[in-house]
This record gives C-alpha cells, sequence and structure tokens, in this order.
C-alpha cells in the first residue's frame, strides 16, 4: 500500500520541479522571442552582449544567495556588502594605494562583513533576516561614511576596459559568471556539502542529529555571500569606471528575485542553480526590453516586484485550490 | 447513568489521502463519567481527538450533542459546545500572562475595554477551585508542563466545559504531579463533567476511568466498563495479539565496556548519571517521559553540552557537545522524534540513508551517485524496506518504514554502540518484531546497544539490563531476573529509591 | 503539599516573574536612559541643542516615523512584517499633493481621508497576499514595496508637485503649533494613544498578541488568524497612507521618490523600541520611543558636527545591537529556567 502512494506523488514533486524551471525557460524564450521581434535593437550581437554582462553581478550575488536560501537563510545585505567594498576601493585608491593591492583588500572586507552576519546568525542563533535588515543599513552606512558622495572615477583603465572586454561576442565577465556558476552547481549538486546544505535547509534539526557540521556550514555561506558580493563590487566599479558609495543601491531586490523566481523555496531545502541562473536571464532579458522599448526605468522595479510576489503566490494558490477540492494532508496531495 | 451521552461520535470516518485514519468508529461520552481511550499509537486516537475538538472534520458519520446532530466547523464551535483539549503538550501563549491565556477571546470587559482587575480575580478563583498556587499575572513562558496543563484546565473551567478531553496528559508528569491532575480530574467528574482520557499508562485508565474504548489500526475494537475487563485482556484487545512473541532477545557473550559513562550532570536536566554498556549486550534505560533520559542520549551524543562527567567509547574519552567526534569514535543515535530529528523529510531515501556518512560516498571532491544508491539499496534490502524507489521522498513511507530508513542509515556507518531512542514508537506490529530481531542481532553481532524506552514489555523482553531514571537520576539497576513491571514501575515513580 | 514546599514554590514563581518583569521593562527604560544620556551629553557640549526650537525640530522629526513604527509594530507582533510602508508614503504624499495641486476645489478633509484610504488599500493587498495566499510576509512585502513604488513613477512621471502649488491652509498643517506643540506630533501622539489604549484593552487587540505569540495555538483557541492579519496589515496601510499627507504638509515639495528607504527607520525604531522581531511582545510605546530616539540622534549629530552621513550606519548599528541584546537577555532567562526545573520536587 505505500508503494502505491509513494509514487504518483514523487512523479509529481519531480514533475512540478521540473514543470517550474520550464514554465521560466518557455517564458525566456517567449519574451526573448517577442523582444526579438517587436523591440528594435534587441536581437543584434552588441546588444545580447551588452545585456549579458548587464547581468554580471546579479548572476554573482545569486550564485551564493541560492546556496544560503536553499539552507533557509537568507542575506540582504549583498549590495550594501557591495557599496561598503566599492567605497574601501575608492577610499584606498584616492590614499594612493596600488589597484592590485586594493582589490584583494576589498574580497577581504566583503569576507568580513559576510563572517560578521555568518557570526551573529550562528553563535547567537538571531534570524538571518533581522541580522542582515540591520547590516543592510550599516554596510550601506559605513560605505558613506568613507565615501561621502563623491565619486572615484580615475580608476585604471586596463582593469575598466578589462571589465567590458569580449571574447568575440561574449563579455569577459560572463565567461567569469559561467566558470563560478559551474563551480557554485557542482557544489550545491554533485558534493557532500551540497547534499548537507539541503538536508540542513529542509530540517535542521535532523541535519544537526547526522552529524552535519550546521552552523560551520551556515557561517561559510554567509562568508562565501559576501565575498561574492566584493567581487561583483569590482565588477560593478570597473565597468561603470565610477567608485561610489551607493553603488548598486537596491540590487538585493533584484538578486532575491531571481532566486525566487529560479524556483528555490524562501524556506530553504528547495532549488536549483540552473532555474536560478535561467531566471537571471529573464529578468536581465525583461530589462533591457523595457529599456529600449523607452520604459521608465522605475517601471522596472515594479515588473520585477510584480514577478517576484507572483512567483511565490503561483504555487500556493494551486494550494490553495486544491484545498478546497480534496481532503488535506501536509505535503503529501501536490497534484 | 444510561440517559443521553453529553457528546458522542456515531459511525465516524476520516481519512488522509489513502490513508484512513478512523473508520466506522462510535464513542458515547456521558456526564459525569471518565471514559478511557486505548490503542497504540498510531490506532486513531489522536484523530479522533482532532475531530471532536473540532481541527478535522469526519468524511462520513456523525457528531452528537446532547442527542442532537451537530457540525464542529473550526475549533471555535467545539469550544461553544463546551468541548475543551488538553494536549500533551499545551497550547499556551508564551508571551501572554496567564490569565489572559485561560481569557483570550473572552476577557471580562467594563466600559473601559479589558477589566484586568475582574480577570485577575476570576483567574485566581479558578486557581483556588483547582487547589493550585499561580500567579495570574505571571507570562506562561518558563512554566512547567504540568502547571501549563492546569492553566488550560482552568481555561476548560470557565468556559464551563461539559466535555474535558485530555490527551496523554500524564507523559511528561512526575507522580506528584499526575496525583495532583487526578485530584481535579476526579472533581470535574463530580460535578458532571464528561471526561475522555488517554494515556498509555494502563495503571492509570484502571485508576480514574468507568468505561474503555479500544481502537486498533483506525477501527473500532470494543467499548467495555472497566470492571468487566482486565489489564491483560485490554493489552490483547489493543495489540491483537499475543506478546512473548515479540521480544526475541538471544543470550548472547558479552565483551569488554563499549560505553562508559560517569558522572555526567546537565544543570537542572539530569544528575550525576553513571553506567556501562558492554559489546554484545543491550541496555535499556527506563523511566517516565520527563525523567531525563533521551536528554542524557542526546548529550552522550554529543547534540547537547553537558556541564559535568565524562563519556569514553572503547576506552577514549569524547569532546564534549560533537556529534561528529561521538559518530567518529563509533557512536550511533537514533533519536526519539523520528520525522524531526531522524529523517528530513523532503528528501529521498537514498539521500537520506547517505546522510549520516557523506564522507563514505566521495570520490574525490564529488560524491559517487552509484556509491550512493548501492549503498542506500544495500541497506534498504537487508532491513526488509518496503519502497517503490530509493528516490521517492520518505513523507511517502509508512511509520514502521521511516524508522527503518533511520535504521539504515546509521547501521551503515557499523557503529559500535547504538543509542536507540523509542526505537518502536508508533510503528506497526509487523515491523516492530523486525525491528526488536534486527536490534538483537546487532546485539549478537558485538555491537553494544543502549535502548530508550517507555513500553514497558519491550523493555523487559529486550534488555540484559535496566537502568531506571527518575527526575533526571538514575535511581535503579536492575538486572534480566530482577527487572519487573513492578520493579521497573516502582523505581521509575520514585516510590522505592534505594 | 507541606507547607515548605508552597513557600519554596511561591518564591520560585515571584522568582521567575521578577525576572521575566525586569527583561520586559529593561528595554523602554533602556531607551529612556538612552536618550536622556544623549540629551544630557549633546545639551553639554552645545547647549543650543535643547532650546525649544530644537526640540521641536526634534519632535516634527520623529512623528513621521513614529506613526509609521505605531503602525509597523500591529504587524510585527502577528509575526509578519511590512517592508512596503515607504511606498505606500510615497504614493500618498504624491497622491495627495497631486489633486490638491490640480484641483483646488477638493476639502483637505476629503484629501486627507482619500489619502488614508488609498494606505488601507495597499494594506489590504499585502493583507491579502500574507494572509489569505500565505506568502511569506518577508516577500510580499519586498514585492509590493517595488510594485508600490513602481505604480508611483509611473503616476508622477516624473512630475514634482511644489509647495506653490499646495494650498496654505493645508501646508500650514505640517508646520503648525499648538500649545507649543507641533501638530504633526500631536497626531502621532493621539495615534500612538489610541492604538496602545486598543492593544491593550481590545480583545482584537490581544489576539493580535496571541497570533504573534504561539500561531498554531491562535488556531486552536479559535481565533480568526486570517482576519486579524489582514486587518492589521490595513490599519498600517491606513497609518502610512496617513503619514503620507503629513509628509506633503510638511515638506511641500513631492515627487515620486518621497520616503525612499525609510522602511528601514521604521524597523528599526519598532526593534530598538523592543518589540520582538518574531512577534508575541512589544508596545507601541516602545516602537514611539524608539522613533524619538533615532530622530534624536539625528538632530544630536547635526549639532555635534558629526557627518549626517554617519546616521545609516547608527541605525543599523542600533537595530542589531537591539536584536543582540534581546537575544543575550532571553538566553540568561532560559538557562535561569532550566535550573530552577527540578528544584522544587525535592
Amino acid at each position: 500500500m505505500t508503494t502505491d502512494l509513494s509514487r504518483p506523488a514523487e512523479r509529481d514533486l519531480t514533475r512540478l520541479a521540473r514543470r517550474w524551471e520550464g514554465l521560466i525557460l518557455v517564458l525566456l524564450v517567449g519574451v526573448a522571442g517577442w523582444a526579438a521581434l517587436g523591440v528594435d535593437g534587441f536581437a543584434n550581437t552588441s546588444n545580447v552582449s551588452f545585456l549579458l554582462l548587464d547581468t554580471t553581478e546579479i548572476a554573482l550575488m545569486a550564485l551564493t544567495m541560492t546556496l544560503v536560501i536553499v539552507a533557509a537563510e537568507i542575506d540582504l545585505s549583498v549590495a550594501s556588502t557591495l557599496g561598503l567594498s566599492c567605497a574601501v576601493l575608492g577610499w584606498l585608491w584616492n590614499a594612493g594605494l596600488p589597484i592590485e593591492a586594493i582589490m584583494p583588500i576589498c574580497l577581504l572586507v566583503g569576507a568580513v562583513c559576510g563572517a560578521f552576519n555568518g557570526l551573529l546568525v550562528t553563535r547567537l542563533g538571531l534570524p538571518s533576516l533581522a541580522v542582515t535588515i540591520g547590516t543592510f543599513a550599516l554596510f550601506r552606512g559605513l560605505a558613506y561614511v568613507m565615501l561621502g558622495d563623491q565619486a572615484v572615477a580615475d580608476l585604471p583603465p586596463a582593469y575598466t576596459s578589462l571589465a567590458t572586454s569580449s571574447i568575440g561576442p561574449v563579455p569577459l565577465m560572463t565567461v567569469l559568471v559561467a566558470v563560478l556558476a559551474a563551480v557554485a552547481a557542482v557544489v550545491l549538486h554533485a558534493t557532500g556539502l551540497g547534499r548537507s546544505i539541503f538536508a540542513l535547509g529542509s530540517n535542521e534539526e535532523a541535519a544537526y542529529f547526522s552529524g552535519i557540521r550546521v552552523k560551520r556550514i551556515k557561517f561559510w555561506l554567509f562568508v562565501a555571500s559576501g565575498v561574492m558580493a566584493s567581487l561583483a563590487s569590482l565588477v560593478y566599479t570597473f565597468r561603470y569606471a565610477s567608485a561610489r558609495a551607493d553603488n548598486g543601491v537596491g540590487l538585493e531586490l533584484a538578486v532575491v528575485a531571481a532566486v525566487l523566481l529560479g524556483g528555490v523555496s524562501i524556506f530553504g531545502g528547495r532549488g536549483t542553480l540552473p532555474g536560478v541562473l535561467m531566471a537571471v536571464l529573464l529578468l536581465g532579458v525583461v530589462r533591457n526590453a523595457l529599456i529600449l522599448a523607452d520604459v521608465a526605468n522605475e517601471v522596472l522595479n515594479f515588473v520585477t516586484g510584480l514577478l517576484l510576489v507572483a512567483s511565490v503566490l503561483a504555487p500556493n494558490l494551486g494550494a490553495i485550490r486544491r484545498r478546497r477540492t480534496s481532503p488535506p494532508l501536509e505535503g503529501k496531495s501536490v497534484s | 447513568m444510561e440517559d443521553t451521552p453529553v457528546l458522542s461520535l456515531s459511525q465516524v470516518s476520516k481519512a488522509f489521502g489513502a490513508v484512513r485514519a478512523v473508520r466506522e468508529v462510535s464513542l458515547d461520552l456521558y456526564a459525569g463519567e471518565a471514559h478511557a481511550l486505548a490503542g497504540e499509537n498510531g490506532a486513531g486516537k489522536s484523530t479522533l481527538v482532532k475531530i471532536l475538538s473540532g481541527v478535522h472534520q469526519p468524511d462520513a458519520g456523525r457528531i452528537l450533542l446532547d442527542g442532537e446532530p451537530v457540525e464542529f466547523g473550526g475549533p471555535a464551535n467545539a469550544q461553544q459546545a463546551g468541548v475543551a483539549v488538553i494536549y500533551q503538550e499545551p497550547t499556551l501563549f508564551p508571551d501572554l500572562s496567564v490569565m489572559e491565556n485561560i481569557f483570550m477571546g473572552r476577557q471580562p470587559r467594563s466600559r473601559f475595554g479589558i477589566d484586568r482587575r475582574a480577570m485577575r480575580t476570576a483567574a485566581a478563583e479558578l486557581f483556588a477551585r483547582l487547589g493550585v498556587q499561580l500567579e495570574p499575572d505571571r507570562p506562561a513562558r518558563g512554566l512547567s508542563i504540568a502547571d501549563q496543563q492546569l492553566v488550560e484546565i482552568a481555561k476548560a473551567l470557565s468556559r464551563q466545559a461539559r466535555v474535558l478531553i485530555m490527551d496523554e496528559p500524564t507523559a511528561a508528569l512526575s507522580g506528584k504531579e499526575v496525583a495532583r491532575l487526578f485530584g481535579v480530574a476526579e472533581a470535574l467528574r463530580g460535578q458532571g463533567c464528561a471526561l475522555l482520557f488517554i494515556s498509555h499508562r494502563l495503571e492509570e485508565i484502571f485508576k480514574l476511568c468507568q468505561r474503555v474504548t479500544v481502537l486498533r489500526d483506525g477501527g473500532f475494537v470494543a467499548s467495555h466498563p472497566i470492571a468487566d475487563i482486565t489489564p491483560d485482556d485490554l493489552v490483547r484487545r489493543m495489540v491483537g495479539r499475543e506478546l512473548e512473541s515479540l521480544f526475541p532477545k538471544q543470550e548472547t557473550d558479552t565483551g569488554e565496556v563499549a560505553l562508559s559513562v560517569r558522572r555526567l550532570t546537565r544543570e537542572g536536566i539530569f544528575t550525576d548519571v553513571s553506567f556501562e554498556v558492554r559489546r554484545g549486550e543491550i541496555v535499556a534505560l527506563a523511566g517516565l517521559v520527563g525523567a531525563g533520559r533521551s536528554e542524557v542520549a542526546r548529550a552522550v551524543f554529543g547534540i547537547d553540552r553537558w556541564d559535568a562527567g565524562s563519556v569514553e567509547v572503547d576506552g577514549r574519552r569524547l569532546r564534549p557537545a560533537s556529534p561528529t567526534a561521538a559518530m567518529a569514535a563509533g557512536l550511533a543515535l537514533v533519536p526519539e522524534d523520528r520525522r524531526q530529528q531522524g529523517l528530513v523529510m523532503d528528501l529521498s531515501i537514498e539521500r537520506n540513508i547517505g546522510l549520516a556518512g557523506l564522507a563514505a560516498l566521495h570520490k574525490g571532491p564529488l560524491i559517487s551517485r552509484p556509491a550512493e544508491r548501492e549503498r542506500a539499496r544495500d541497506w534498504a534490502v537487508r532491513l526488509r524496506l518496503k519502497f517503490a524507489r530509493l528516490t521517492d521522498p520518505v513523507n511517502v513511507l509508512s511509520g514502521g518504514n521511516q524508522q527503518k530508513v533511520v535504521l539504515a542509515k546509521w547501521l551503515a556507518r557499523r557503529p559500535s554502540v547504538l543509542i536507540v531512542d523509542e526505537p518502536t514508537r508508533g510503528i506497526d506490529v509487523a515491523t516492530k518484531a523486525e525491528v526488536h530481531r534486527l536490534l538483537s542481532e546487532l546485539a549478537g553481532s558485538g555491537v553494544a546497544v543502549l535502548m530508550i524506552s517507555s513500553e514497558l514489555p519491550e523493555v523487559l523482553g529486550m534488555a540484559d539490563r535496566v537502568l531506571v531514571m527518575h527526575e533526571g537520576r538514575l535511581v535503579a539497576e536492575l538486572d534480566r531476573a530482577a527487572a519487573t513491571e513492578e520493579s521497573v514501575m516502582a523505581a521509575a515513580t520514585g516510590r522505592s529509591v534505594t | 503539599m507541606t507547607a515548605t514546599a508552597t513557600k519554596t514554590e511561591t518564591v520560585r514563581r515571584n522568582g521567575g516573574r521578577r525576572l521575566v518583569d525586569r527583561v520586559a521593562r529593561v528595554r523602554e527604560l533602556g531607551i529612556v536612559v538612552a536618550l536622556a544620556a544623549l540629551f544630557g551629553v549633546t545639551g553639554a557640549v552645545n547647549p543650543s541643542f535643547l532650546t525649544y526650537g530644537s526640540l521641536r525640530d526634534i519632535l516634527l522629526n520623529s512623528s513621521i516615523v513614529a506613526l509609521l513604527a505605531v503602525g509597523q509594530t500591529l504587524v510585527v507582533i502577528t509575526r509578519n512584517v511590512d517592508l512596503s510602508v515607504s511606498s505606500v508614503v510615497g504614493l500618498s504624499a504624491f497622491g495627495g499633493a497631486l489633486i490638491l495641486a490640480d484641483h483646488p476645489g477638493v476639502p483637505i478633509p476629503v484629501v486627507i481621508a482619500g489619502c488614508v484610504l488609498l494606505g488601507a488599500a495597499c494594506g489590504a493587498v499585502n493583507g491579502l497576499l500574507v494572509g489569505a495566499a500565505k506568502v511569506p510576509a518577508l516577500v510580499a512585502t519586498l514585492g509590493t514595496l517595488y510594485a508600490f513604488r513602481g505604480i508611483d513613477y509611473a503616476w508622477a512621471g516624473g512630475r514634482q508637485v511644489n509647495a506653490a502649488d499646495m494650498p496654505e491652509g493645508f501646508l500650514s498643517l505640517g508646520t503648525r503649533s499648538v500649545l507649543g506643540v507641533p501638530l504633526p506630533a500631536l497626531v502621532a501622539l493621539a495615534v500612538l494613544l489610541v492604538v496602545g489604549w486598543m492593544l491593550r484593552n481590545f480583545r482584537s487587540g490581544r489576539e493580535l498578541y496571541a497570533i504573534g505569540s504561539h500561531p498554531e495555538a491562535a488556531v486552536l483557541a479559535g481565533i480568526r488568524v486570517r482576519r486579524r492579519i489582514i486587518a492589521a496589515f490595513v490599519a498600517n496601510g491606513a497609518l502610512a497612507g496617513l503619514a503620507g499627507v503629513m509628509w506633503a504638509a510638511r515638506f511641500g515639495t513631492v515627487d515620486a521618490t518621497v520616503a525612499t528607504g525609510k522602511e528601514l527607520d521604521v524597523i528599526a525604531a519598532v526593534v530598538v523600541g523592543g518589540v520582538a522581531i518574531f512577534g508575541g511582545s512589544g508596545t507601541v510605546y516602545g516602537a514611539a520611543l524608539g522613533a524619538l530616539l533615532l530622530a534624536s540622534i539625528t538632530s544630536a549629530l547635526a549639532v555635534l558636527r558629526v557627518d549626517a552621513l554617519a546616521q545609516t550606519a547608527i541605525n543599523g548599528a542600533l537595530l542589531i545591537a537591539a536584536i543582540v541584546l534581546d537575544r543575550l537577555l532571553a538566553l540568561r532567562v532560559a538557562a535561569a529556567l532550566r535550573r530552577r526545573r527540578f528544584h522544587d520536587d525535592h
């Protein structure tokens, strides 16, 4: 009897997952197709490579954000970490340090920011939501304290042009994203660490009872998130040739939206990296097409916000409808 | 008392998906009568309680209040009808005061809103009626379970409940607290309240109740006046089989000491606990729920920190508060709460089995999928796991098969010391026997087994030695010959502390 | 039960009560002490900080955030959060200003009521998403934070409404004083007292605490959880709508960027004021005191000639300090209660 029960439920679960990623893929192809036909200037090589380049920072931060959210935590401070790292870069550059010495310091700053979040979450058991809302303000505030409202623009051309250079039609930064995405995907889906992240995100207590070092893993996930944010800050700064304290304000929304849209559960334990990458691309295409279609930049946020709500709402509405038609049993009646 | 029952269920059924939790069960509760609901775990008692309290609605059958059919659309309806429920884990609001917990939604009001003085007085009166001392103004956070239950009973009193349902209320109480609870229950019955009492402890049923209804596998078995039935009969009805065949512990030669616990103390939880378990031996840790048995197991395995004492496995001292160190030393713990601590319910069978030994599945930096699958398949076959595919999430398995997955997860590590906490709780009879056979075989192959169990027959049937805990202390050590139901229960309830 | 046992038990219970009480009070008292220290030190360094004009400014500056903090408290005690308030303020401020500028004939009270309704409607959207569709509040309101702001931008289309476009009678509402106290501060105070009284003395108010304290128990207790959660979001939205009008009246210049990022100040005020981020405890008075503290710090920084840019960092640091403090206190209480567990039985 158990076996009879198990089959349809399991099939439905994987089908749902596949269907969600399938849906995102269909949307991506659909929107891109619509843009190619209906929006002037979308379907040419330079625009596509600009589109790819333009998603670099969000894609980078989404990689580690995926791991963090699968582990049932959240890091809302990524964009502020990016800003602080930019401010440090600008400040040290003004102070006359060589850029080669500044870059590792920036990554270190990101690591320290992440470690700060991680310590508060794992050592004191504080909710990451509250902690990272706090550090969201703290890190951005420190950035303002360091750099005020000045823009450091006289950055070395060797690096600014590197950030925007391409290998053929593919931007160099996209290659960077691809390599890191491959690493993240392998870690999440093909290593013991990845198995542990899924387990602890789904049921932290059971993971701990299985000998998984829950706190240590969470701590290092926050550190990785911080380092990735400062890596994104380097790309951002060189790409725009401008280090400012308010670099990347609001990017955390785009990152979280992409991760949730990609099918990662906000409650942890569920999600895939390919899904997230497709969602990053989808949001990038939508943004690019709307800009080309001369829609105001702020309306983009409206679309992003709507997609974010829709991505969480859609599965819930399905569940509510099912609850009306069939007797409830948590987690079983996925049809 | 053969007039109209206050509340009755008539041929009630309830299914969850394909699982029929309750099938055509009838039950009559009379004013001034204490009615026991007996049955093994999974027999459908909790579902029945949730139907009576309006949490679940029956698929078929009727609920009758004073002989008239009613429908409980939600907990609020049942409460209005005078049904009150005391759950095993009381559901109080920790941040709110005791009196507000009692009167939530019905606070006495004056012209200026809630009348706190009247509420305080009313709460104090209720506590006086119950003969307990509780401050109406203190928050519910930090109350002992026994006190929380009294708050729930005060709530029921204040609602003038006519039916009081107590779902395993004594599971976490000390002997003194049980006596106090029974005093209160008796008084309520005397005032004309109908009681429905659920407990695993037969002696409590015989002490408190006048009538007993037995459920088995969701179905109605029998309903008797308590005077017409003996405890042995009752057990047979609940279990539906003879007991003796269940516990096949083989005699084995015991080897050297594998687990040695010395003067282990965790402040406020357990004190000065010392014992040893030898290879080939099954040692049972008995006692009432809340006596600190699971807490000792958790500390030994490194889940919780201990304040004093030491733990040695095969002569090596364990680092405190590190499950990883405990596992490396050869310890394994099958925890008490299977769904919350033992398994990641959303993950597949093979991933759950692999979870405690991920390092062994690595080939270089990556997990070897064939190795993961092979390990899972190997142990699934050995433990006769019933499954469709290894990629099925474990939440589609039955309780017994889920427990086998937990066992497989730990046995795959080839532990030298296995701690099992309530290994057969809530699983079906056939699987129970399999688990017992497995534990016996493991001991036979030289594993040291420490078994925590609240089921006395299991303790007496399986254990070479029985350790008994009472209120955080080890109070008795009985060898197989000396361990009887009487001697173990006496020690567990603190009656014969030596 | 013997007499001695009864006595020890009473002692123990009193001890437990005192401990928990002390923890609850530590917070509001802590803020008052912090305020006193702030005023003392800043006043000593620069006496102009304690003049009437300066104090009046602090009250004026804190009143909008205090109003929002009161509303946010309603949501947070139910174990939810509303990040979208700043966008609702922006929407309401722009909407109100636009009507006043383009349709001078509409009476001011009607405009205010309309803004409050607009806010309530936004709150209803959040409430339905969270209460009915079960979207986690964080995600739902992060989404509507951007969605409402997007509507604001689309509506404004780059337009800015200036003080000159609005009637004098309206603008004076934002600056006028009654008995020396600025009107917005009086409005905030009135709202604070009314909401605080309702939370303490209405059954529905107590139910909000019950929901946040133990959601499942609230269902078992027969509380209509969904309705209450929606109501909390609607009330919060309405207060945000009111705050929007106050913003327009006070600053006079309104575009689509009004109040951007303010949600953080509001949440910081609420958390610093001792409202538990996971629901069930805290008061609106604490939240309002939190808002006052944050506004006072801003003013003090200006007086002390510390860069105003440090404000964001200080808000963040205060928020973190507040939750760390709460956590440490909770851990100490838990440890103390654990030690007592078996003691009364021996």
